[in-house]
């Protein structure tokens, strides 16, 4: 279908800043005009957005398919058909894949499998160091060249700051992005619960806030020393907020991002011992819940990710210090971020943006907007729609959410990528409510 | 969550993990059972048939042949039929092989599980994922409880100091790492105890211990001040090789409990520790060994608590079947 | 309610009476008496008593022996049995207040077997009613009475030592 044209819904597109009613037309992939309908538009295809809202599709920095190497948790298969069911169409990968994506090669193999689950804009994220030890530097230009977008250190401490700071130098030299998530190696070690209150209670293995908060702080010191632009991935703390806030007022060129459900939950959500709440950075307190909050209204926090982190039963299973840390979090990322409209934490626009605009702006995508001109990646939403999370409705093969079993409000109806349908809604005949 | 686990319908125990969720007449309950079988250890015949056909299982995947034993004789003296295993962690290191020990050990009609694991939160995960006719009694995980430890303590205090409301408790050293003085401090706050002093330097209490309900001292000479209770805790070695204190001697200096240390808390003073005790390390031999110490007392009322937990866990079971 | 004589020296006397032919007629030698806990052991006093023996009483407390107890379970503040350091080999008086299904005494010989092995065991109750669930029946009996399903006897004591037939209604009130 080359030409499409979504009808008569709420068009937000931060971007381009439009927040009205009206439709937008797609042709051979492009976004060909929005609100305005061009001379002679005969649509093939035409989607009913009354009710709904239009908007970019979201772009998520920060992901994990579980491909290749973890096929038993997840595929491209299964996460790229949740990604599409979340109307998020473009995926940056972190590199702790198996084997780690620090040569040309896997990252071919990274590009190969998203062709074959027909989900095109994966982007991979390169190791900052050879299989992420820290040690020795990874080809950031090679795997540049084979389609890496940043280089990142995932969930890896980086433990010698000398590394580091050639790394930053590196990447600067070759006009690479570093996605970097902080986390001091010896201050988080082994830790599996926010250093306080519930970990205390319970006897957990704990992560100070700290063990953010001087990780980023010396990165911070890197990134005016390298030149290297810097975007801090997964914040999890108070301090970080302000810390960023000051750097920016400061001058540098960075930019952060926070996991959805770092902005939702804190320790007190946690049941004792649910491993489905064991995630990294652990979840914290209400006080930081609500900096991260006001940091992402304020603009501190650019972004919004979903820190996507599939896993199998196996994996959740057990006592909480032994599971794996992470949470399936894809398809929860649109009702959660209504969610923050709705107790106004942020605007819709804003929320919009945290998901598209502003992730586009960080990788320097011509994306996230609906531009006339640029990939036709659209997302259009019933913010209304409430829909249970089971067994029925969940696409991720990742059931590791802690919302399993609850009611959310607000699901994708239509995703576009380069002007292709790759996500419809099935609705039942009775439209439920 | 933790409390629904551990409670039946009806309310009443089914399984022992932790002392969170469960409220004062639950405990006193255990107390009071515990006080009849304490009675029974005076008769010729310590034995008697309330548990007999029952299986129970020692699941101890951390070694410890103290609390092993007296879990045993605890049940021996119920007539349940009782099977020790000794299973090294480096086998069940992941969650899936502890679930097939368990599934194993199930499909031989075990009643009840007594398990002692080195991870916070193992004996929870075992009660969640066994069989529902079967009892789980925490007999320590990780850091996290010691339930059937703290209620041991907590039955030598009653015997002796009759009543909690006017007691001033304090539990010195290492709280960082004691799954036993958490399950104390819950115990004794909700026995309502006057107050719950703990006594540590700052590398062995963890972040916001007060939010457990406890006031914080980091001197031994100000915080035994008015104490009717001492609960000395045991300094694992490794404490020193990672950095949490510089040496056993000056450890010892701060915060080991002398004779004239002593002096300082109330003369009817009880000192107290779940052992086994280091001496000369946290608690100087006289003191130990000397009138005020009830150290001995607390084991032998180790077994009656044991007997009355794993009794009152397994009266559910037959009222379900 | 159905209507009964029940006077407690009278049922003390006649007790009594059967018991010291029941001595005899089985040639018991040195009797034990043994009280089940509670209104037991307040007949066992008073038969103690009467019986004029000087080894003291002994003491059951038969509650982690019963067979209920999967349904019930452990009643807290249970006392510990008194029993003298042999029972193998003697004779002796086992002591309740009501029998009934005979459970009681049921839980009551085990506990004393698991002490030793007595050379015989004579049951005597105050109160003798219908209701026998095992084939274990008392010796001598103060009476023997019939009550309605809904009828049950309580015995109140040490002093004064009475009897009430309640109807399980007013019981539960």
């Amino acid at each position: 279908m080359s030409r499409i044209k979504i009808s008569q819904g709420r068009i937000v597109d931060p971007a381009n800043k439009i927040d009205h009613v009206g439709s937008v037309y797609i042709a051979d992939g492009k976004i060909v005009s929005v609100l305005n309908e061009p001379d002679g538009f005969r649509p093939d295809r035409i989607i009913d957005a009354y009710g709904q809202i239009i908007c970019p599709g979201f772009i998520d920095l920060s992901t994990r398919l579980r491909e290749p190497g973890q096929s038993r948790k997840a595929t491209f298969a299964s996460e790229t058909a949740a990604a599409a069911s979340a109307g998020v169409t473009t995926l940056c990968l972190q590199p702790d894949t198996v084997p780690v994506i620090d040569t040309p090669a896997v990252a071919e193999l990274v590009k190969d499998l998203a062709e074959k689950a027909g989900y095109a804009q994966i982007y991979p994220i390169a190791a900052l160091s050879q299989k992420l030890e820290g040690n020795e530097l990874s080809n950031m230009l090679s795997l540049k060249q084979a389609g890496c977008i940043a280089v990142g250190n995932a969930n890896q401490p980086v433990k010698n700051l000398l590394i580091l700071r050639r790394a930053m130098e590196y990447a600067a030299s070759h006009d690479l992005l570093l996605m970097f998530r902080p986390n001091d190696y010896w201050l988080g070690h082994k830790g599996c619960a926010h250093e306080g209150a519930f970990a205390t209670r319970y006897g957990l293995p704990s992560i100070p806030e700290a063990a953010e908060t001087i990780a980023l702080a010396q990165c911070l010191e890197l990134a005016e020393l390298t030149g290297c632009r810097v975007h801090f991935g997964q914040l999890s703390g108070k301090r970080s907020v302000i810390r960023i806030h000051q750097a920016k007022k400061y001058g540098l060129d960075v930019s952060a991002d926070v996991a959805m459900h770092q902005l939702h939950l804190t320790e007190n959500d946690i049941a004792p011992f649910d491993s489905a709440y064991h995630v990294l950075p652990p979840l914290r307190t209400e006080e930081d819940k609500e900096y991260l909050r006001q940091g992402l209204a304020g603009g501190t926090i650019n972004s919004i990710c979903s820190d996507h982190q599939p896993h199998d039963l196996d994996a959740k299973l057990g006592a909480f210090p032994e599971t794996e840390p992470g949470m399936s979090t894809l398809e929860t990322l649109l009702p959660l971020m209504l969610t923050l409209v709705a107790q106004r934490a942020i605007t819709l626009t804003q929320g919009i943006a945290a998901l598209a605009e502003k992730p586009a702006q960080i990788l320097r995508l011509r994306s996230g907007a609906l531009t006339p001109g640029f990939s036709a990646d659209v997302c259009v939403f019933d913010p209304e729609l409430n829909w249970q999370v089971n067994q029925d409705s969940w696409k991720s093969q990742g059931a590791n959410t802690p919302f399993w079993g609850q009611t959310l409000k607000g699901r994708v109806t239509h995703t576009l990528q380069g002007g292709r349908i790759i996500h419809e809604l099935v609705r039942e005949a009775s439209h439920e409510q | 969550m933790v409390d629904n686990l551990q409670l039946n319908s009806e309310g009443k125990l089914k399984h022992f993990l932790t002392i969170e969720g469960l409220n004062k007449n639950l405990l006193t309950e255990i107390l009071d059972t515990a006080e009849s079988f304490a009675g029974m250890s005076e008769q010729q015949v310590k034995k008697v048939p309330l548990l007999r056909g029952k299986t129970i299982v020692n699941l101890f995947f951390e070694n410890s042949t103290r609390t092993r034993t007296t879990f045993e004789l605890a049940a021996t003296r119920l007539s349940a039929d009782v099977l020790s295993m000794n299973i090294a962690t480096s086998a069940t290191s992941k969650g899936e092989s502890l679930l097939d020990t368990i599934r194993n050990l199930e499909s031989m009609f075990v009643d009840m599980f007594v398990v002692r694991h080195a991870i916070s939160g193992a004996a929870h995960f075992i009660a969640q994922h066994t069989a529902p006719h079967i009892s789980v009694i925490n007999a320590g995980d990780g850091q996290h409880a010691h339930p059937t430890q703290a209620m041991l303590d907590m039955f030598t205090i009653r015997q002796i100091k009759q009543d909690f409301s006017r007691l001033r408790v304090a539990i010195i050293g290492d709280i960082l790492h004691s799954r036993v003085a958490r399950s104390q401090i819950l115990a004794l706050n909700t026995l309502g105890a006057a107050e719950v002093r703990v006594i540590a330097p700052k590398t062995l209490l963890p972040a916001h211990v007060e939010t457990l309900g406890v006031t914080v001292s980091h001197n031994l000479n100000e915080g035994l001040k008015d104490i009717d209770v001492i609960i000395m805790l045991r300094l694992q070695k490794e404490r020193m090789t990672s950095a949490l204190l510089p040496s056993e001697s000056e450890y010892f200096k701060c915060f080991g409990l002398t004779e004239d240390k002593l002096k300082i808390a109330k003369p009817d003073a009880i000192v107290m520790h779940p052992g086994p005790i280091n001496r000369g390390v946290e608690i100087d031999s006289k003191v130990a060994d000397g009138p005020q110490s009830v150290i001995l007392k607390q084991v032998s009322n180790g077994i009656a608590v044991r007997m009355a937990v794993m009794s009152m866990a397994m009266q559910r079971q037959g009222a379900l079947s | 309610m159905t209507t009964h004589n029940l006077e407690i020296p009278a049922l003390l006397n006649k007790l009594e009476a059967e018991l010291k032919s029941v001595i005899i007629e089985r040639r018991l030698e040195n009797p034990l008496i043994i009280g089940i806990r509670t209104g037991g052991v307040w007949v066992a006093e008073r038969m103690h008593q009467c019986l004029g023996l000087s080894e003291p009483l002994g003491l059951l407390d038969i509650s982690f022996y019963r067979d209920d107890f999967s349904q019930i379970g452990v009643n807290p503040n249970v006392k510990p049995s008194h029993l003298p350091p042999t029972i193998e080999g003697r004779d002796i008086i086992l002591v309740d207040d009501v029998f009934c299904t005979g459970r009681t005494i049921r839980a009551a010989l085990n506990e004393i077997f698991d002490y030793g092995r007595p050379n015989q065991v004579v049951l005597a109750v105050l109160i003798q009613r219908d209701g026998r669930q095992i084939p274990l029946s008392p010796d001598c009996a103060g009476a023997v009475i019939k009550l309605n399903a809904n009828e049950r006897i309580k015995l109140t004591g040490p002093e004064p030592l009475a009897i009430h037939v309640q109807t399980i209604e007013e019981a539960l009130a």
